[in-house]
């Protein structure tokens, strides 16, 4: 059986699933149950700063008659005093030694601030320090938070005071609210942070509300921008988390990955693509706690069915093969093909190719079954029909190379091959 | 043993013809299954619905919130769309072709998410369409069955002025009087016809009998065109000894009764037997379970395979407890004191098909006796034959002969059971749609 047992910066933790930074890891009661169900570490919900917390908090965006496809919250950080949490944490730790624990961390912005937090901190015990340079709401407009994470000079700065004060592992939370992760990234590395993890949330509207006009969360008649995470941000998570695993500088660093992790599979993916371990959030606050096992079960399971014995067996295996686009083989080519046995007769491809795409699926009326098939000459093999077709392998895309030899843009080119010749 | 009424409480009688396909409880409910469905292009379910009603539009619509127009998309295409959410054997159209059926996953609940719009529509008195300004022409239809109500509504919204002409004292036809109270209660009936014409300018004059409180001639002077939605009436005979004793009784008139003069005043058999297998027969069979009759066999000459109810309805009459003799034709009704004693039946068995493929039973010479209190009739129904004949319409077996709806008199159109010979009433709304729009033709409205 393969061993799911992480090292983060020498941080060990069973697995490596964490609980990021957020409500779930704010009070001893959450953590314990956490840990009893399961969970490699938890990210401490950030201390620093006074706040004081307004209601509602929480909105989502439902899909296709699924909740929560994507969740903002208007949340600040901890709004526990200080001293409760660090008893809280210490406890934490010395109950279950063998879980990671990593504390969130959001000072005001002085040097003596961050000193005093980073030492009281450290006092308890715990195994690692998160930079919160990623919050999107209510802090940045007092300078911390998102504020710190878009300015290079300024996070590399504060994570320089950092560093002057931390005895344990540093790990920096990279906000997504920038045009790349990269800038940002590559300064607090120099600055001589530990580690990375992204993304922090979006800011987002999800919604207004037809009938009171106020955007959602509501709170007295008016909203605010929140931050968006949960399934829908998976995609962006997984681009921003690749550009930090290819740069030359900021690969150096170990990476955990968060964005809309709900599974195992989701997590293998961000591991794929350069994460070494992952962080979980939304998802616990749907289903709760329980959901660890089957991410537990389901990586084990997987990696025994691909032969990986331990984690660093395919972190970042798939971080080379996302290149850039100058770089693909234009004599790839592949046509899709529908199996006409496991066909519904939907007519999903057709439509979608018809008015969207190729006009590359011909429709043999019949009642009340029509005939669905690919006229492969018009085919470009975008892959719509088979991403519509709700029958798993009935639309299967067939290569067809249009030349043995690999060839790319700049090669064709340099060539003089035909262009715009469909 | 006895025939007698009156044999449930109130209660029991309340349950035994309570709704037999709830709706959904609550809009939750609905947008589950609303959201399984696909989406389908030139979708099958489309296609199999006699009307043609865009279902995936309409489930589409549910699942964005817009009852209103989800309403709107199948009152388009089915005027009748509450009632025909209640009564279609959906099993055989539109859910019998849900491409999900091709997944062996359970089909979409079209039916029910059907009634949830229309329902709502209904309930919230929701007038979707607007009637143009009159143009002066008159429509007289007789009969405010489904095919006389969807002829009328298409008529009317092009703003002909309609009168309907019903022998019956409630619209509604075979929907309001010749259906099982557990899928369509009467009231629910006259609120479906109320819906209907409330879209202004259709007047129905009710207990007006064409061929008798009026003729034909005089609507075709009064009128610019008149429709036929008659429909058919009169349960085949068996052309049996002992037809006529008193117990024997037409599906049809039990049906009616049960529905016009209310449960508890009907009178049903302890030991019945129902002759026939389409879905009259089962709605008869059935409901005189529901009435108390302890025992209630269906005979039906042929096989399963032949049965023209679907598999759902037979599922019904199973778990109402009927018991089903298949290969068995009446032969016989035997009496004691004048009143039914049994039933003698032939056994039969299936032979060779015929030219057209066909295979017809054939006696076996073998007979048994059926120990029966009440024999229901319920092996088809007969045009009105008499009717007809008056009038010199052409038809073929007394169902009338249409070309493209019109009959071959002049100005005068039909459609629905009348011309079909008996079929659902999905396809009655769909003849009345077709029957409107020969009309406008024909009086160069379009």
């Amino acid at each position: 059986m393969a061993s799911l047992e992480s090292n983060f910066l020498g941080i060990k933790s069973p697995n490596p699933f964490w609980l990021a930074s957020a409500p779930p890891t704010d009070k001893k009661y959450n953590v314990l149950r956490a840990f009893e169900a399961g969970w490699g570490g938890v990210v401490w919900k950030t201390l620093g700063s006074q706040v004081k917390n307004v209601s509602s908090r929480y909105s989502a965006v439902d899909y296709g008659g699924q909740r929560v496809m994507g969740f903002n919250n208007i949340e600040l950080i901890s709004d526990r005093p200080l001293e409760i949490n660090l008893k809280e944490i210490a406890e934490c730790v010395r109950l279950f030694p063998d879980r990671a624990m990593i504390v969130s961390l959001m000072a005001d912005n002085d040097r003596r601030s961050w000193h005093e937090l980073i030492k009281k901190v450290e006092d308890t015990g715990a195994h690692g320090l998160e930079l919160n340079f990623g919050c999107p709401h209510g802090m940045t407009e007092r300078g911390m938070g998102a504020a710190v994470g878009q300015d290079p000079e300024i996070a590399c700065m504060v994570v320089e005071w950092v560093m002057e004060a931390a005895t344990i592992p540093v790990i920096t939370k990279l906000t997504p609210n920038v045009h790349s992760v990269v800038p940002t990234g590559r300064s607090v590395v120099k600055a001589g942070t530990n580690g990375l993890s992204l993304i922090n949330t979006i800011q987002s509207v999800t919604g207004v509300d037809l009938d009171t006009f106020v955007p959602n969360p509501y709170v007295a008649g008016k909203s605010v921008f929140g931050g968006y995470c949960g399934p829908a941000v998976k995609p962006i998570a997984l681009k921003m988390l690749t550009t930090i695993a290819q740069d030359e500088l900021t690969s150096k660093v170990p990476i955990s990955g968060i964005g809309g992790i709900s599974t195992w599979r989701d997590a293998v993916e961000f591991m794929l693509l350069g994460a070494s371990n992952v962080q979980v959030c939304t998802a616990a606050m749907k289903h709760g706690f329980r959901i660890v096992e089957d991410m537990i079960e389901g990586l084990n399971n997987w990696m025994d069915e691909k032969g990986f014995q331990k984690l660093e067996d395919f972190i970042g295996k798939s971080v080379p093969t996302i290149t850039h686009w100058e770089e693909l083989d234009i004599n790839y080519h592949h046509i899709a093909k529908i199996n006409q046995d496991k066909c519904i007769h939907c007519g999903l491809c057709y439509i979608a190719c018809e008015d969207t795409s190729h006009q590359s699926i011909k429709l043999a009326y019949g009642k009340p079954y029509n005939t669905y098939t690919v006229i492969e000459e018009e085919c470009v093999g975008c892959n719509l029909c088979k991403l519509v077709c709700p029958v798993d392998n009935c639309i299967t895309m067939e290569e067809h190379r249009v030349a043995p030899e690999y060839v790319n843009w700049i090669e064709w080119q340099k060539r003089g091959l035909p262009l715009n010749d469909h | 043993m006895a025939i007698q009424n009156n044999r449930l409480t109130a209660e029991q009688y309340e349950q035994n013809f309570s709704d037999i396909h709830p709706p959904f409880e609550t809009q939750n409910a609905a947008l589950v299954e609303a959201n399984r469905c696909l989406f389908c292009y030139d979708a099958p379910c489309t296609k199999s619905c006699p009307t043609s009603i865009d279902v995936p539009k309409f489930i589409k619509q549910i699942t964005s919130g817009n009852i209103k127009g989800s309403a709107h998309t199948i009152f388009s295409s089915n005027i009748m769309g509450a009632g025909c959410s209640r009564v279609c054997p959906v099993e055989k159209l539109c859910e019998g072709s849900c491409v999900f059926n091709l997944m062996d996953e359970p089909p979409i609940p079209i039916a029910k998410l059907q009634r949830y719009s229309t329902e709502k529509a209904m309930e919230n008195n929701w007038q979707l369409f607007e009637r143009k300004p009159s143009t002066g022409k008159k429509v007289a239809i007789v009969g405010a069955g489904p095919a006389g109500l969807s002829c009328a509504h298409v008529l009317s919204k092009e703003g002909v002025d309609v009168t309907i002409y019903e022998k019956e004292s409630k619209g509604g036809g075979l929907m309001t009087y010749g259906i099982a109270a557990y899928k369509v209660t009467p009231q629910f009936c006259e609120e479906e016809v109320n819906y209907i014409t409330a879209i202004g300018g259709i007047e129905i004059k009710y207990n007006q009998e064409l061929g008798k409180d009026i003729s034909l001639a005089q609507l075709k002077k009064e009128y610019d065109a008149v429709f036929l939605g008659i429909g058919v009436g009169i349960a085949r005979q068996l052309e049996i000894p002992g037809e006529k004793l008193e117990g024997v009784v037409d599906a049809i008139q039990f049906i009616y009764d049960l529905r016009a003069k209310g449960y508890p005043t009907v009178p049903v058999g302890d030991k019945v037997a129902v002759i026939g297998m389409g879905m009259t027969a089962i709605d008869a069979a059935t409901q005189a379970k529901r009435l108390g009759a302890k025992e209630v066999t269906i005979v039906y000459r042929r096989t399963k395979d032949e049965m023209p109810c679907t598999q759902h309805e037979l599922d019904i009459a199973m778990l109402d407890g009927c018991e089903i003799i298949w290969l068995a034709a009446p032969k016989k009704v035997k009496s004691e004191k004048g009143k039914v004693k049994s039933l003698v039946c032939s056994k039969m068995q299936m032979g060779e098909p015929d030219a057209s493929g066909r295979r017809s039973p054939v006696d076996t010479g073998e007979t048994f006796t059926l120990e029966v209190d009440m024999v229901i009739k319920a092996a088809g129904q007969t045009p009105y034959e008499k009717l007809i004949k008056k009038f010199n319409i052409q038809h073929s077996a007394f169902k009338i002969k249409t070309d493209n709806c019109a009959t071959n008199i002049k100005g005068v159109f039909a459609g629905g059971d009348a011309v079909n010979g008996g079929k659902e009433v999905v396809d009655a709304v769909q003849a009345g749609k077709d029957g409107a729009r020969a009309i406008l033709k024909y009086l160069k409205l379009c």
